[in-house]
């Protein structure tokens, strides 16, 4: 895996590989791989249909007034009053199943993606001060990270909304709540390691005000660790936002998520009519799968000793 | 030696107490502890005579005192829903989910380590990439429906496995344990395997990586070059070095199954303290809930300290870094 090497006689193709910018070749290591690419492109796709959902679904699924309490719970392929076809079938209200998972997905990516940028935000600021402050500030938060961590995700969600309560915003804080101790950790090991190396040392003996050495010279080197941990934590906040929705503690009954939608057909499993469950399961079986299948490859891609 | 022990043993104490006072507050302080502490449907007189009997009208810290106080005599309120005592009904349940926890622990070991062993010392062959793919998508399926998943196949389509519930149990010092018994195992079997899934990726994966290490080493070609027996290689000398991490993280990784237990008891109906938890939380049953809080966080805390005592009777070199420091 070597990179092109300069043929004799051309001597500009160091200085081609030099213009390229950093996202640049990111971008070009990220599609050598073909599994990275094709979970990529699942990914893009789910995007796709999440925040395209009222235009691509068949019906409107939360629009009472297009529902038919007639057509519930019919099988996978069944023909429309209107002459379509529920192709995942419908629900006890009579909802086809392909639209009310397009809306579904829309709920469930942006409790994730609202969860991980707020995480994302305390973390980065409570890693960097951990590491650049250090002392009395850095014991107290690692220590916190520490006790936190050992405990499991599930458990200290389900205190959460014990004591919280139920309802969206609730879980959403739970979540960060979970968070933010991952991006804690990960940023402060990552800016302890960077701030011995000589470019912190130079900024530093310039004089520069505290606030530019941390956020443009010391932040942007802690990066590249913090983004492939926000990507599995993204999949794992849309994977625990599921489970708290189908235990009956997550998402209240209005903004159906995919957790709910599952725990919605759970009572219809064992009479053999398995599509309200399965199908809502598999679309978040595949979000989760295409996200870590990128944050593998980024995982990867960003790490500085396996660059070429 | 002892010094260590009586020292860990002070270091989980004292963790204990900061996880009381952190329930503490997170119970009593956060949250309306009238709504907590008395029973929603008591009315206005009855309330009064509640707050004052609980003594919530007196400054925090003398709370906390009489929490403490309660806690360190097993008493952690009464169940507002059962009206028993709260910390009855979980010690109640217990057995259950341990039971269910130990299935699944062993169900991971007994499949992930010779997985994992497999996929380590063939990493290029079919069945090496197969036992990967399988363990990636082991970590991505969501526990509880890969629960109705196998419902729907099992219990459904072919009739095989009851859906729900522990079955008959038979007594066995006075604890009610279902694996006694062939109705007891039908019951067991699915939530065993499916509690099971995520610590199997993980202990594959795990074994994995430490067999590729233990491979590179000095001490695995020396004994190559003895002539030992292919056999004999890998189980003495390369499974025994990498017991110590896995022993380790299955410890650490009981606790945590304990915890996940809540999901796969309430998609089975298993009657452990995890789904005890879940009907609580949707009853508002909240002594039960800090009860339960209390007791899994003396559990976890026991088994840290467990795994850290095992750690350094297994590695010596443990103890050595602890003596030095």
């Amino acid at each position: 895996m070597s990179p092109a090497e300069p043929l004799p006689g051309t001597g500009d193709e160091p200085l081609a590989r030099a213009a390229e910018s950093p996202a640049m070749r990111i971008f070009a290591d990220f599609v050598a791989n073909p599994v990275a690419v094709f979970g990529l492109a699942l990914l893009a796709l789910i995007l796709l249909l999440a925040v395209f959902a009222p235009l691509v679904s068949p019906q409107n699924p939360y629009d009472l007034a297009q529902l038919d309490v007639m057509d519930a719970r019919l099988p996978p392929g069944s023909p429309t009053a209107s002459g379509g076809t529920f192709w995942l079938g419908t629900d006890d209200q009579g909802r086809d199943m392909l639209s009310a998972i397009f809306y579904g997905l829309r709920i469930s990516l942006m409790v994730g993606a609202t969860s991980t940028v707020f995480a994302l935000v305390i973390g980065l600021t409570m890693g960097l001060s951990a590491a650049y402050i250090g002392g009395r500030v850095e014991t107290l938060i690692m220590r916190v990270v520490d006790i936190q961590l050992s405990f499991p995700a599930i458990l200290i969600a389900l205190i959460l909304i014990a004591v919280l309560g139920q309802g969206t915003g609730k879980v959403i804080a739970a979540l960060v709540t979970i968070q933010w101790a991952y991006y804690a950790r990960t940023v402060r090991s990552a800016a302890l390691v960077e701030k011995r190396k000589e470019y912190m040392e130079a900024a530093r003996c310039l004089a520069l005000p505290p606030q530019r050495v941390v956020f443009r010279h010391l932040l942007p080197n802690c990066l590249p660790p913090l983004i492939v941990v926000a990507t599995v934590q993204v999949a794992a906040a849309i994977a625990l936002e599921a489970t708290l929705s189908f235990l009956g503690l997550g998402l209240p009954i209005t903004e159906p998520s995919l957790g709910l939608l599952i725990a919605n057909g759970y009572q219809y499993l064992l009479s053999g009519k398995y599509w309200i469950s399965f199908f809502p399961g598999l679309a978040l079986l595949a979000t989760i799968v295409s996200i870590n299948l990128c944050a593998d490859q980024l995982r990867d891609v960003l790490n500085p000793r396996l660059q070429r | 030696m002892p010094v260590y022990i009586v020292r860990r043993t002070l270091q989980a104490l004292l963790v204990l107490f900061v996880m009381s006072v952190l329930v503490f507050a997170g119970v009593y302080a956060v949250g309306n502890p009238v709504d907590i502490l008395i029973n929603p449907m008591a009315d206005q007189i009855e309330r009064e005579q509640a707050i004052a009997a609980l003594g919530l009208d007196k400054p925090l810290w003398e709370q906390y005192a009489t929490f403490v106080e309660g806690a360190a005599s097993g008493d952690l309120g009464r169940s507002f829903v059962h009206a028993t005592p709260a910390l009855g009904l979980i010690l109640e349940r217990m057995p259950a989910t341990l039971e269910l926890a130990c299935a699944a622990m062993l169900i991971a070991i007994l499949l992930g380590i010779p997985l994992g062993l497999w996929a380590g010392l063939k990493p290029n062959s079919f069945a090496g990439r197969s036992i990967m793919a399988g363990s990636i998508l082991g970590f991505s399926l969501p526990t509880f429906w890969v629960g109705l998943m196998l419902i729907m196949v099992f219990s459904v389509m072919l009739g095989w496995l009851p859906s729900n519930g522990r079955g008959p149990t038979v007594e066995l010092l006075g604890i009610p344990v279902s694996f006694l018994s062939v109705e007891g195992w039908r019951h067991l079997a699915m939530p065993a395997t499916n509690l099971a899934l995520f610590k199997l990726a993980l202990l594959i994966r795990l074994t994995r990586a430490g067999t590729r290490e233990a491979l590179l080493q000095d001490y695995v070609k020396f004994a190559r070059a003895k002539g030992l027996s292919n056999a004999r290689v890998i189980l003495v000398h390369v499974l025994r070095n990498i017991l110590i991490p896995i022993v380790t993280v299955i410890g650490l990784e009981f606790g945590s199954v304990i915890a996940f237990a809540i999901v796969t008891e309430s998609v089975f109906a298993w009657p452990g303290m995890g789904k005890l938890l879940i009907d609580s939380i949707n009853l508002l049953d909240r002594p039960v809930i800090v009860a339960y809080l209390m007791v899994i966080v003396t559990i976890f805390i026991v088994i840290n300290l467990l795994v850290d005592l095992l750690y350094s009777v297994l590695d010596p070199r443990v103890r050595l870094a602890e003596a030095k420091g």
